[in-house]
């Protein structure tokens, strides 16, 4: 089962060669955006040891044009990214276009198109106004009343009531993650001297989500080299290899649709699992990266990826399981919660997965991480995206 | 069929660019009468100058100055300036290779004697504007150039280098957008609306899944057909879940609503999914999930301003739950 990926399919074997990310902060005033994406692209190829002309096709992607107000940034982006007389192409995917972006660029590899593909997401949120560009007053329409956390602090609730999950473990993530956070310089939030009290006392922004829960707005960008076989074997350092990837989409809004635990989301899990011969995900996955803007869609989604039975994701975050030193990391590198650059957050997710099993992740790293999930999701819980990535390479 | 509803739609938003090193110096340079190019690997100059090689993406940062004068190598007329463009008087859009340069910078040419006075390789320079901050409008437009019309480009000779150092050099700029568009929500929700005004709740039923949608959208989502069969819901209606909302957001600032209050998922009586409404005439911290509500409508008719307790006994969870 474990060697479907490239036996049964008859797929080329995608690794992981170069991983490259800015400082994330507040905002990046000292850079352009073509500055910014350059800062990534150029640490991804120098962690691979190639150059711009080793690239056969550049892959990137970032939220709505609205969130910055670049009609179509990837044309003024070509000449800083080395797409000049290449292949060039853009995903938009919302909130998890970090993660698709990532998807689209492995199938070139996999489908033999190209060799090597250089693919990245960013987002300079200090430009605009992301909570503006996700409430354009539409006529006729009321408004959204209460943003991007009202809309999803509802879901948190219904997860609660569904669950009986005590009111604490959203804190405990918030506690979790800003912790990891410090041991990520990478990381947008560097929370020196947070406390699990801290956390608590934050005022409530959208009860049942404090402020401490939810995710900052950061500029950042994020890049990987993907390669083919040749390309792996060339590789100065140990390649992260590709076992299982997979998108799903459903509407945002419909009769039936399950709001904290989206049927797309589950189904885009089964699809990655049985790609890469996972039976059991919490015996099999050494550590996850998932999308978790809000502290609470930690335990949702740990039900949603099936790592625990429905209603019990939470006692996994209670236990200390989701904890660095646990059974079953989640976040190490601080997660969404420390670091938002929107468009960049999902392949970050994908990034830190990949890190992890080529061993470089450094203070954060999993001690032996063999097999790491990075999961993104966007819009209203709309769009998923998910990667699992070995230190061995696919069966064949 | 009965008229659908249109409205105009503007979008817009003060963007911030940062700079970066190298238009940095190309703007501040314009603010100081100063036209800066930036030299390829080539051996191009650029104008305006690019932070990364078109042709082997290398980083560049051999900034030059370039003359004020230059030659249109191209050009198109325009017939009917628009709000935020550079003139408004008919002008023409050029492409000008000002001396030095290898590449054609695009600007306005001021010519009032219409089209018929423009040709390509007619000789042009810089107007400069009178109050100039560091941004491409600093060059008002460009104006025929009389004097230099024997000239050819370069005629300047090579161009000087530069270090693109100024004073209080500028490091961003406001790049302000809008949109103005002519919205429309469609046949059912133009429907929809035309009800609410009448103080009546309508949707759709799919055929297919026999799904109630509320607002309607004309189409089943998960079924991809289109909806007709017309059904009245509620007024009343189930409190699902909700957050207590503490801050207001930008776009909410303006609306005259205190914070803190309810922000809720209200399943109508016979919807089959929930829509979103505020809950009001009762204390916020009072609210719960099954709770009975019905709107409180609006004077002259529209979405309801607020959702109330209708007094009936909380709705059974087992009612709601496959709604939340």
């Amino acid at each position: 089962m474990s060697g479907a990926t490239s036996t049964a399919t008859g797929k080329e074997p995608v690794a992981v060669v170069g991983i490259g990310q800015t400082k994330h902060v507040a905002a990046r005033r000292d850079v352009s955006i073509a500055g910014l994406v350059r800062e990534a692209a150029r640490r991804a190829l120098d962690d691979a040891e190639l150059d711009w002309p080793d690239i056969d096709a550049v892959v990137i992607g970032k939220a709505p044009d609205f969130f910055e107000g670049v009609m179509m940034p990837e044309l003024y982006l070509a000449d800083a990214l080395g797409a000049v007389g290449k292949p060039m192409l853009r995903v938009h995917t919302a909130g998890s276009v970090g993660g698709s972006t990532a998807l689209v660029a492995t199938n070139l590899v996999a489908g033999r198109v190209h060799g090597t593909v250089l693919t990245l997401a960013y987002e300079k949120q200090s430009e605009s106004n992301a909570m503006w560009g996700l409430s354009l007053p539409v006529p006729f329409q009321q408004p959204l009343l209460a943003g991007a956390g009202g809309f999803f602090a509802p879901h948190v609730r219904a997860y609660i009531r569904r669950t009986g999950a005590p009111g604490t473990v959203g804190s405990l993530v918030a506690y979790k993650d800003r912790r990891n956070a410090l041991k990520n310089p990478y990381a947008h939030l560097h929370e020196h001297g947070i406390t699990l009290e801290k956390v608590q006392a934050s005022p409530m922004l959208w009860d049942p989500i404090r402020y401490s829960e939810t995710c900052p707005s950061s500029d950042g960008a994020c890049a990987m080299v993907l390669t083919d076989r040749a390309g792996a074997a060339r590789s100065p350092r140990p390649p992260a290899w590709l076992h299982g990837g997979a998108m799903r989409s459903e509407p945002t809004l419909f009769a039936g649709k399950d709001l904290v635990s989206p049927q797309a989301g589950k189904d885009c899990a089964a699809d990655v699992y049985r790609q890469a011969g996972v039976a059991d995900p919490r015996r099999d996955i050494d550590a996850v990266e998932m999308y978790v803007p809000f502290s609470w869609y930690e335990p949702m989604w740990l039900e949603n990826l099936g790592f625990a039975e429905e209603g019990e994701g939470w006692k996994l975050t209670e236990s200390g399981v989701t904890e660095l030193d646990g059974d079953l990391p989640v976040n190490m590198s601080g997660g969404v919660l420390s670091t938002n650059p929107i468009g960049a957050s999902g392949m970050i997710r994908f990034a830190e997965a990949a890190l992890q099993v080529r061993g470089q992740a450094g203070e954060h790293q999993v001690d032996g991480a063999r097999r790491a999930l990075g999961h993104a999701y966007g819009g209203g819980s709309q769009f998923f995206s998910m990667w699992l990535v070995g230190a061995a390479p696919p069966a064949s | 069929m009965a008229e659908v509803l249109k409205a105009p739609l503007v979008v817009e938003f003060p963007f911030t660019r940062s700079l970066g090193p190298v238009q940095s110096a190309f703007l501040s340079g314009l603010r100081e009468r100063v036209v800066l190019g930036v030299r390829g690997g080539d051996g191009r100059v650029l104008v305006p100058p690019v932070e990364y090689d078109p042709v082997t993406s290398e980083e560049l940062d051999e900034l030059v100055e370039v003359a004020p004068t230059g030659t249109v190598t191209t050009w198109a007329w325009n017939h009917e300036p628009r709000r935020g463009q550079p003139l408004d008087r008919p002008f023409a859009w050029v492409l000008v290779r000002l001396d030095g340069a290898g590449t054609g910078l695009l600007h306005a040419l001021d010519a009032p004697d219409g089209p018929g006075s423009v040709r390509t390789g007619m000789r042009v320079r810089v107007r400069w504007a009178q109050d100039r901050s560091g941004a491409i409008t600093d060059i008002a437009c460009f104006e025929p150039y009389e004097a230099g019309e024997a000239g050819t480009p370069g005629e300047a000779g090579e161009p000087a280098p530069h270090d693109g150092r100024f004073a209080d050099p500028v490091t961003g700029i406001v790049a302000p957008a809008r949109l103005d568009y002519t919205y429309s929500p469609g046949r059912a929700q133009s429907a929809h609306l035309r009800a609410l005004a009448e103080r009546r709740v309508v949707g759709e039923r799919c055929p297919s899944c026999r799904k109630v949608y509320v607002p309607p959208r004309g189409a089943c989502p998960t079924c991809g057909v289109a909806t007709s069969e017309r059904v009245e819901v509620g007024p009343r209606g189930t409190v699902t879940t909700f957050c207590i909302v503490n801050i207001k957001a930008a776009h909410t600032a303006n609306l005259d609503i205190e914070v803190p209050y309810v922000y809720a998922h209200i399943a109508l009586d016979g919807a089959d999914l929930a829509l979103h409404g505020r809950i009001a005439g009762i204390p916020y911290d009072r609210v719960r999930m099954g709770l009975r509500v019905e709107p409180v409508w609006p004077d002259g008719g529209g979405h309801p301003d607020h959702y109330r307790p209708t007094g009936e006994p909380d709705a059974d969870y087992e009612t709601y739950k496959e709604l939340l």
